[in-house]
């Protein structure tokens, strides 16, 4: 069983960077058709058909047009694929999950390798969601299956430990509760900062910036659509956030004696949540440009990474469940 | 989200200009400045930054041995950091100056908005404005199924909006509950801040380590603890006294050497004298009511008998305490300075003190070197000890741990070491001077946290309200919208029947609000029950 689950943590990770190339694809195409269309009036036509049923392009009458024309059918035809495999990436991420937690016999959540899986799992299926809903951010998936294999390369080759029952700190069903929630929102920060890092390159974009990272969002969805998306991932993460921390503390004072003792991870989730808080105020104040906010979102997301990988690999203390040394 | 700073701003200051006390104006300026969003956003991000040192250094109330460490590691630098209060992050004062700065703040913020929330509550929904389609929604009814403005009325009482009706006019509004939200979301942080200062004052913990036996029962006083400490309120002669007998300590283990279960009986003396056995566990601690007893850690206390050249033993239980290694290797010393002492004077010898220093090792290797427990239950239990005599030191008056040797006195030629030797249960050392020791077996030991800590209770409550709140101050949409009929004999075309005009406005910018406005007016239009009532009419 959990060979069988490392096989299909491996084939989701193919999967993720097949859909990534592919996103890629899309994107080159997009480009290519952005760069030969500029004057073409077929360029309004086509993007107004991008993620609407049916894909009903005319055809174009000038020969000059066919190229962009073709080129703009196949990048969306690279996008859907690209989709498509996600979605197929993320069924057998969650089928790897699902038979580590059998191998196991408890949830996948007991070291740093099945919580990385675990969380994201959560911002893939998320991501799913939020295409389900607005196919038109369907170019966002590029840097999506970006973080995606990042990520899981990086858990597959140095924090992945063989199947081991949880240890006694860790049996009670806090550990349930404290855990997926924890899990849950992290995902769902991790999908948060897509659209953050995407609105903050397309901000530029739309000010006329025309310099290296601000190129990467020409065909980005509008700015306004994309900070709204940062939003509302962000107020939907946060209060699960705020009780899987208080589910923390409720688990520590009967585990450890103490609901709040500092300790590394405590702090950081504490710097986390102080951060993320500074968010919602920061958008709540008009006087706060957008940009700012959104950066803030971005660190808050680095605080969290920190307190995963920077205080499990640097710093001990209770929280030494990772499972690596 | 609304925008924060739309509370109505305060009236033009309509008296005579007077000349200002300068300092009040300061004051008044930076009690201003202070509430401002922008100010807690700022200090929101200090609180964030001071937090990080406490992450990164080591911490006295989290491990007072490593910021010990610290110091011999770096003897420079750590006297400065300690003066700045670096290893004591958490209850430094810039750390407390920063939150208390940021609750006054929040304080200074929320009371205002309270006051006009109450206002809000009980005012009614203002009146319309004359140009409805100026409004971000608008819409226009013919002779729509509640057509009069009581039936209008109903139709969003149904559906649970504030109404007030004036004249041919409904105004309506909906979504108090995301002020009402954000406002118990910021006090419930002032409520958990009060939790942690009352526990700070009122609690008391205190840990020790106890070996199994009623020989060892300890009870609940400051002196029986290793390390204890009471919170200002709280005095020595507070403490509830009751005392634990440990029974029996219960560790289960996988066959990887992880612990699968670790399971404490012990016997409590209650203050009223009454007697009852209890058990807890890592995760479920022990509630006695006046205090928790939570189970930290655990080991083995072997059990030495040390019989001397006149003859006479002494038997000595002492703790080995465990290196950090999971399997559970032990480390520790049993001392005898009473040994040796002549039978016929009754003089005790200080150069004729013995003492063992050594290893425990729940399951030996079978082979040297004899380091390192191979797993962590007693398979082949074995000590692997020294022998010292000599002047052990102890009457020199100097605090020593009771786990460790004086180093001093063996340096300094008073202590000799005599001889090493790895023992089995049962086996028998004899020493050169024909004195003997016997490793008879072992006790287990448990290492405990007695704490009481007021305040939970209040913390608890608080982050329930605190999550509540939050809830209704993130997904709370506050709204208004307005019906206006125009009156029968304005002329319309339609004749008899009426015209309505509707028109709505988003307080929260929230994307659902069109379709919300389209339903409600869909809703007028015909009337759940308006519109039975109106097809009746035309059969
Ligand atoms: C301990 C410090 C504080 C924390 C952790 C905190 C946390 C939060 C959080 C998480 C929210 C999000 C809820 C929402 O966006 O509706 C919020 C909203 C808000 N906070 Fe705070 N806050 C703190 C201090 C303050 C202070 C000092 C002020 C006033 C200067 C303030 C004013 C507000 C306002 C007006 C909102 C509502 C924003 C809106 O209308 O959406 N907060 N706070």
């Amino acid at each position: 069983m959990s060979a069988l689950s490392d096989q299909l943590v491996t084939f989701a990770i193919l999967a993720y960077l097949v859909a990534m190339i592919s996103h890629a694809v899309e994107y080159a195409l997009g480009n290519a058709r952005a760069v030969t269309a500029k004057a073409a009036p077929a360029r309004e036509l086509v993007g107004a058909g991008v993620g609407a049923a049916g894909g009903i392009v005319e055809p174009p009458a000038a020969p000059a047009e066919i190229r962009p024309s073709r080129s703009a059918e196949r990048a969306r035809l690279a996008g859907r694929i690209a989709a498509g495999l996600t979605a197929l990436a993320a069924v057998l991420h969650l089928a790897g999950l699902v038979t580590r937690g059998v191998a196991a016999g408890r949830m996948p959540w007991g070291n740093m390798y099945e919580f990385v899986l675990t969380v994201t799992f959560i911002g893939a299926a998320a991501w799913l969601v939020v295409l389900w809903k607005r196919p038109s951010l369907r170019q966002l998936g590029l840097f999506l299956t970006l973080v995606m294999v990042l990520l899981l390369a990086f858990a597959e080759l140095k924090l992945k430990v063989a199947v081991e029952p949880l240890m006694p700190a860790l049996q009670s069903y806090w550990f349930l509760i404290h855990v997926s929630t924890i899990v849950f929102a992290s995902g769902i920060f991790l999908l948060g900062v897509v659209p953050a890092v995407a609105y903050l390159l397309r901000a530029g974009w739309e000010q006329g910036r025309r310099s290296f990272p601000y190129t990467l969002a020409r065909r980005l969805p509008g700015a306004a659509g994309l900070e709204r998306l940062t939003f509302t991932l962000h107020a939907f993460a946060f209060p699960i956030f705020t009780f899987a921390v208080i589910a923390g503390a409720i688990w520590a004072e009967a585990a450890w004696g103490r609901a709040w003792g500092w300790d590394p991870k405590e702090t950081w989730a504490f710097i986390s949540w102080v951060v993320y808080a500074g968010y919602l105020h920061a958008r709540a104040t008009p006087s706060v440009k957008r940009n700012v906010a959104t950066w803030i979102a971005v660190l808050g997301f680095l605080t969290m990474l920190m307190n995963l990988f920077g205080v499990n690999f640097f710093f001990t203390g209770l929280h030494s469940y990772a499972g690596v040394n | 989200m609304t925008t924060v700073d739309d509370r109505p701003a305060a009236p033009p200051a309509e008296a005579p200009r007077r000349r200002v006390n300068p300092v009040l104006a300061l004051l008044r300026n930076s009690w201003r400045q202070l509430t401002s969003m922008r100010t807690a956003l700022v200090l929101l991000f200090l609180l964030a930054v001071a937090a990080i040192p406490g992450s990164v250094l080591p911490q006295r109330g989290v491990n007072p041995e490593k910021v010990n460490q610290y110091f011999v590691d770096h003897p420079d630098l750590a006297p400065r950091l300690n003066q700045l209060g670096m290893f004591e992050v958490f209850g430094s004062v810039w750390f407390s100056a920063i939150y208390l700065l940021l609750f006054t703040s929040l304080v200074g913020c929320v009371l205002p908005r309270m006051r006009d929330h109450v206002r809000a509550l009980r005012s009614r929904p203002p009146a319309a404005p004359k140009r409805l389609d100026r409004l971000p929604q608008h819409a226009v009814l013919e002779a729509p199924a509640a057509a009069d403005p009581e039936a209008i009325a109903a139709v969003l009482r149904r559906r649970r909006w504030r109404v007030e009706v004036r004249g041919n006019e409904v105004s309506a509004e909906k979504g108090y509950l995301k002020e009402t939200g954000n406002l118990l979301f910021h006090t419930s942080l002032v409520a958990v801040l009060l939790g942690v200062a009352v526990g700070s004052w009122y609690g008391w913990h205190g840990n020790r380590l106890l070996v199994a036996g009623e020989e060892n029962a300890f009870c609940n006083t400051r002196q029986q603890y290793s390390e204890a400490s009471l919170g200002p309120r709280v005095d020595s002669a507070d403490l509830p006294p009751f005392c634990l007998t440990l029974d029996d300590f219960d560790a289960k283990f996988l066959p990887s050497g992880q612990p699968a279960s670790f399971w404490a009986t012990v016997t409590v003396d209650e203050p009223d004298g009454s007697k009852r056995t209890a058990g807890f566990s890592v995760n479920s601690p022990l509630r006695l009511g006046s205090a928790n007893v939570y189970l930290l850690g655990h080991g083995y206390a072997p059990i030495l008998k040390y019989t001397d050249r006149y003859g006479r033993s002494q038997t000595s239980t002492v703790p080995f305490l465990t290196t950090g290694d999971t399997n559970l290797t032990g480390e520790g010393v049993a001392a005898f300075p009473d040994a040796n002492v002549d039978p016929k004077t009754g003089k005790r010898a200080p150069d004729q003190q013995v003492a063992f220093d050594g290893l425990y090792l729940p399951t030996a290797p079978d082979n040297p070197p004899f380091v390192a427990s191979q797993f962590p239950e007693e398979r082949n239990p074995a000590v692997v000890l020294v022998a010292y005599r000599g002047n052990l030191g102890l009457d020199a008056g100097i605090p020593g741990s009771v786990y460790k040797l004086d180093q001093r006195q063996v340096d300094n030629g008073k202590l000799k070491q005599i001889g090493d030797k790895k023992l089995g249960v049962g086996e028998k050392w004899t020493l050169d001077d024909g004195s003997t020791l016997e490793f008879l077996g072992t006790k287990p030991y448990a290492t405990l946290s007695v704490r009481y800590a007021p305040g939970q209770t209040l913390m608890l409550g608080a982050c329930v309200v605190l999550l509540a709140g939050l809830m209704g101050s993130l997904f709370g949409r506050r709204r208004r919208v307005w019906f206006r009929v125009a009156p029968p004999d304005s002329g319309s075309p339609t004749g008899g029947s009426s015209l309505v005009e509707a028109g709505g406005l988003p307080r929260t910018e929230h994307p659902g609000f069109a379709d919300e406005f389209a339903q409600l007016v869909a809703a007028v239009s015909d009337d759940e029950r308006g519109a039975g009532r109106a097809r009746e009419g035309v059969e």
